[in-house]
């Protein structure tokens, strides 16, 4: 498989009133032609600071990329200008945000928000635009004649669609999708899921899911990284990480799900909270909640490693096996 | 339908519906249901379907439209505001989001306070029983006692929602409606607070109304379930009959779509079409005939209530035999 | 029992432990980081002790003072320009122009102020019944304070003090009810926004009466936006207080006054600039003082900024 993406060493901060908020701390990751990665953690854990440090959509101030590399298709995206970078974006790179109440300009049709993307990234002219704005809704479910209609005559639901339709409107390469699901019923979300899907065999393209829900993970990822406090703390494909769990913290991510298939009288959760951002602890940044704590996990910050098959785990006790 | 010694609560054809002439919102629509002392019936719905609404009303937060709420026997409904004032020591809520539910200019102890005075169960100037009922219900629901002073926005969301617990419990109540408690937290957080929810049941002897979107998170929690869309209860079975043989389309085709943690399990989704349809002026039937698969013509036009098809598994589609 | 979750979350807590801050604190800690509002507010505390000064002055002298130098005429050195002996110069009667200005603070300040004040509680009290109640209620206050927005504020003003007489409380009622309406409808948006809040149905979840809702619950949470307008307001009061004056309808002379100084010296604005300028940059430092500080305010209270 080809390399489309790849992050190195990717350093995030904030400067607060409260303090240095050290977002992502010296992240790598690749994703494949096609492939699927899902990102899994929790608020704050850096998710959405990784999407938004790809598509160089920090803020600053207050946000820095203060260390790393993007490298997409080869080209080093922290090195290109800005409007190099506006063509990337959209064109080469879309992405999908969590609440489809808000990520649509309320006073534009849908058809002429999918046309604005279009025009922008292709020379056509509007009629062309038009018809291909009708296509992309067909291609998401609807009926090419709502592109007249505004924002606020459709459900959430559909609101989704039409935005996965402006982030697929120009073919895009890779789809970053940042809980594209989370604001949606359970049946919706399994409509938008499964179009998702089948669009993105038909396109080829790849996509960065970001989750917090493992059961969406396992029925649309190829491969899966577990993000704490601005790391990855486990990297594998499905097999390696459901089946053969070796951080503590994933361990203690599937424990804290109800499941529906097992029968558990009593959940397993991680205990304590996610540490402040603006203090993180030293060393392994999750020992203050991890269950097999040693003093060495107090002092030194373990090394992501690969324990067979590219399956990382940052965590000690795989280091001495 | 239940042993009626020990029933804590029996709600018998509430209706709740907003607006008036022309557009009316049938929010609860004719729901019959009862709870036993020391139980849980989790509600399950997807947004838009009134389950929150029917809680409230349970609560005479909302006037009901129409019907009967009996709790330890006596019709509440009838209740006026001095007796209803009272009412409110048994009866208590904990809400979906642990921000917009505590006033932000109130401390921690100034909100679990709250309940205490309010009812007069101490005297506002006895500071020192106030202060040890604090303490204690703090300690009961897992927050450190020096957090005692802090206010709502300097804690995260699982504190927060564990303030929430306490003011609920402040009043030593019978019955409380959990109106999707955990929803808004983080899977490590929810698993937490469902735990303490669980711990403080079997310690307090409480009974929950437990409403939630999420089948999964009741399954090992509740004792019944009852399943909702649009207004209207359309199965209640006890919890792992319902998980074992769910009769209605509605109720299969949620359990399909909820994302399984696990590579391997490949379950076959029933994909619904379309979305909710409009609670206004809803048309004589079964409210889910236009999404259902098997729906046929007969099945509008009559109203469906409730039958038992098997012992305690009640279910409202006439297809099922 | 809870005792796992608990040990958990006391491991972790010790974030919360070092800032127990109430929001009012945590503005004024935001507030103190805008330079130039604190600059605005600086001025601002500047003129009110001068101001206090000459009222102790005034109580002090019982008068003497003001009436041996402040109201003073000297015909001989009229429209003397700046100069050591006078820094602001002399006025058209040969008045000295440093000690008229400060003299001439607290109506402007302190007149404005309460004309606010008064607004804020009539306006406000209005609109949070309104807001609260809704229906019927809210419809006849505000339709009420509709036709009041209707008429324009400096001729509603003015109406009401040729109907009643030019003086001082005549003129502070004035101001106060054309700006009546403004905090209604402040007041109505922000009691109608938190109303349907959670916190508000958990109150009533434990049986509180409507008294202690709006007292305990809506008034604090929509107090911020009513300190940002009120702060502004005062300078529009300023202003209508200073264009009633300008008009004759105001302060009467010689009681010395920004509006009424600056209305008397334009007939000799080609003979003596200072005696216009001076008012002139009174009256605008003073306005933009308080805007700056009331945009402050705005940032510093303004809850969307905090996460």
């Amino acid at each position: 498989m080809k390399e489309l993406l790849k992050v190195k060493d990717l350093v995030i901060h904030y400067q607060t009133d409260d303090g240095l908020v050290e977002a992502l701390n010296g992240v790598s990751l690749s994703i494949g032609e096609g492939e699927t990665l899902g990102l899994v953690g929790e608020t704050g854990a850096g998710k959405t600071t990784l999407a938004k440090g790809i598509m160089r959509l920090i803020p600053n101030p207050p946000g820095k990329i203060k260390e790393g590399e993007i490298f997409y298709d080869g080209k080093d995206l922290l090195a290109l200008g800005d409007i190099e970078m506006q063509d990337i974006r959209g064109g080469h790179i879309s992405m999908i945000f969590q609440d489809p109440m808000t990520s649509l300009n309320p006073v534009m049709t849908v058809g002429d928000q999918i046309m604005e993307v279009i025009q922008k990234h292709n020379n056509i002219s509007k009629q062309e635009a038009y018809q291909k704005a009708g296509e992309m809704l067909e291609l998401v479910g609807i009926v090419k004649e709502r592109a007249n209609d505004y924002p606020h005559q459709f459900s959430g639901g559909m609101k989704q669609r039409v935005i996965i339709a402006i982030a697929l409107a120009c073919n895009p390469k890779l789809l970053i999708a940042d809980e594209p699901t989370t604001a949606l019923d359970v049946t919706i979300q399994a409509q938008v899921l499964e179009m998702i899907n089948r669009l993105k065999k038909k396109l080829n393209t790849s996509m960065l899911l970001i989750t917090h829900d493992l059961g969406v993970v396992a029925q649309n990822c190829d491969h899966v990284a577990i993000i704490y406090a601005g790391e990855i703390v486990e990297y594998g494909d499905l097999q390696q990480v459901f089946k053969n769990t070796q951080h503590p913290y994933t361990e203690g991510l599937f424990g804290s799900i109800p499941s529906l298939a097992a029968n558990v009288k009593r959940l397993q959760p991680v205990e304590g909270l996610m540490p402040d951002p603006t203090d993180l602890p030293e060393g392994c940044k999750f020992h203050t909640r991890c269950k097999y704590v040693q003093d060495i996990c107090k002092k030194n910050v373990p090394p992501l490693i690969d324990i067979g098959e590219g399956h990382l785990v940052r965590c000690v006790r795989c280091q001495k096996q | 339908m239940t042993d009626a010694k020990n029933e804590i609560l029996r709600v018998e054809g509430l209706k709740k519906y907003f607006g008036s002439s022309g557009a009316v919102l049938h929010a609860v629509d004719d729901v019959n249901f009862s709870i036993n002392e020391g139980a849980t019936l989790g509600v399950v719905g997807e947004s838009g379907c009134g389950k929150s609404t029917m809680g409230r009303t349970i609560l005479r937060l909302h006037e009901p439209t129409e019907g009967k709420v009996f709790f330890k026997g006596e019709n509440i409904v009838d209740y006026d505001k001095k007796q209803m004032k009272a009412l409110r020591k048994e009866m208590q809520i904990i809400f979906q989001d642990p921000f917009a539910s505590l006033n932000p200019r109130m401390s921690i102890s100034e909100t679990i306070i709250e309940p205490l005075i309010i009812q007069g169960v101490y005297d506002k100037k006895d500071k020192a029983g106030l202060q040890k009922r604090v303490r204690e219900l703090m300690d009961l629901v897992g927050l450190a006692e020096r957090l005692i002073n802090t206010y709502p926005h300097e804690l995260d969301g699982g504190r927060r929602q564990r303030i929430g617990i306490a003011r609920a419990l402040a009043l030593n109540p019978k019955f409380i409606v959990c109106d999707e408690p955990v929803s808004a937290l983080d899977v490590s957080i929810q698993a937490q607070i469902l735990n303490l929810m669980q711990d403080l049941q079997d310690e307090l002897g409480l009974t929950y109304m437990f409403i939630t979107h999420d089948l999964s998170v009741v399954k090992h929690f509740a004792n019944d379930i009852a399943v909702m869309y649009l207004g209207q209860l359309v199965e209640k079975a006890p919890a792992e009959l319902l998980f074992k043989n769910p009769l209605h389309p509605y109720t299969k085709a949620l359990l399909s779509a909820i994302p399984v943690p696990d590579p391997d399990y490949k379950m076959e989704r029933i994909l619904l079409q379309g979305e909710i349809t409009s609670p206004i002026n809803p048309e004589p039937g079964c409210r889910f005939a236009k999404r259902c698969p098997l729906a046929t013509a007969e099945c509008s036009g009559q109203d469906l209530v409730l039958r038992e098809v098997e012992p305690e598994h009640f279910v409202t589609c006439r297809l099922v035999q | 029992m809870a005792n796992l979750e608990k040990t958990a979350s006391e491991q972790n807590s010790n974030i919360s432990t070092k800032k127990q801050r109430s929001l009012w604190q945590e503005a004024w800690r935001r507030f103190k980081k805008n330079k130039l509002a604190m600059a605005g507010m600086g001025f601002i505390m500047f003129l009110i002790v001068i101001a206090i000064g000459t009222i102790i002055v005034d109580l002090v002298t019982n008068k003497s003072f003001y009436d041996a130098y402040v109201i003073k005429l000297d015909l001989r050195n009229r429209l003397e320009p700046p100069s050591s002996a006078h820094i602001f110069g002399l006025d058209e009667f040969g008045r000295d122009m440093f000690l008229r200005m400060i003299w001439a603070i607290r109506y402007s300040l302190f007149m404005g102020t309460i004309a606010i004040v008064i607004s804020t509680i009539v306006g406000g009290v209005l609109g949070a019944v309104a807001g609260f109640y809704g229906k019927l209620t809210d419809n006849v206050i505000m339709r009420f304070m509709d036709i009041l927005l209707a008429i324009p504020s400096m001729l509603l003003a003015i109406a009401i003090v040729a109907a009643m007489g030019t003086s001082i409380t005549n003129v502070l009622i004035a101001i106060a009810i054309s700006y009546v309406p403004t905090f209604a409808r402040t007041v109505r948006a922000s009691v109608l926004t938190i109303k349907d809040q959670e916190f508000i149905e958990a109150a009533r979840a434990v049986g509180a009466s409507d008294t202690r809702i709006i007292f305990k619950y809506i008034i604090p949470n929509s107090l911020a936006p009513i300190i940002v307008q009120a702060t502004l307001g005062v300078a529009g009061a300023i202003l209508s207080i200073a264009g009633l004056s300008f008009l004759g309808l105001g302060i009467q002379p010689p009681t010395p006054e920004w509006g009424a100084m600056l209305s008397n010296a334009r007939t000799y604005i080609r003979d003596a600039w200072h005696i216009t300028v001076i008012p002139g940059m009174g009256i605008m430092l003073t306005i933009l003082a308080i805007n700056v500080v009331g945009d402050g305010l705005r940032d510093a209270l303004d809850p969307r900024l905090k996460s």
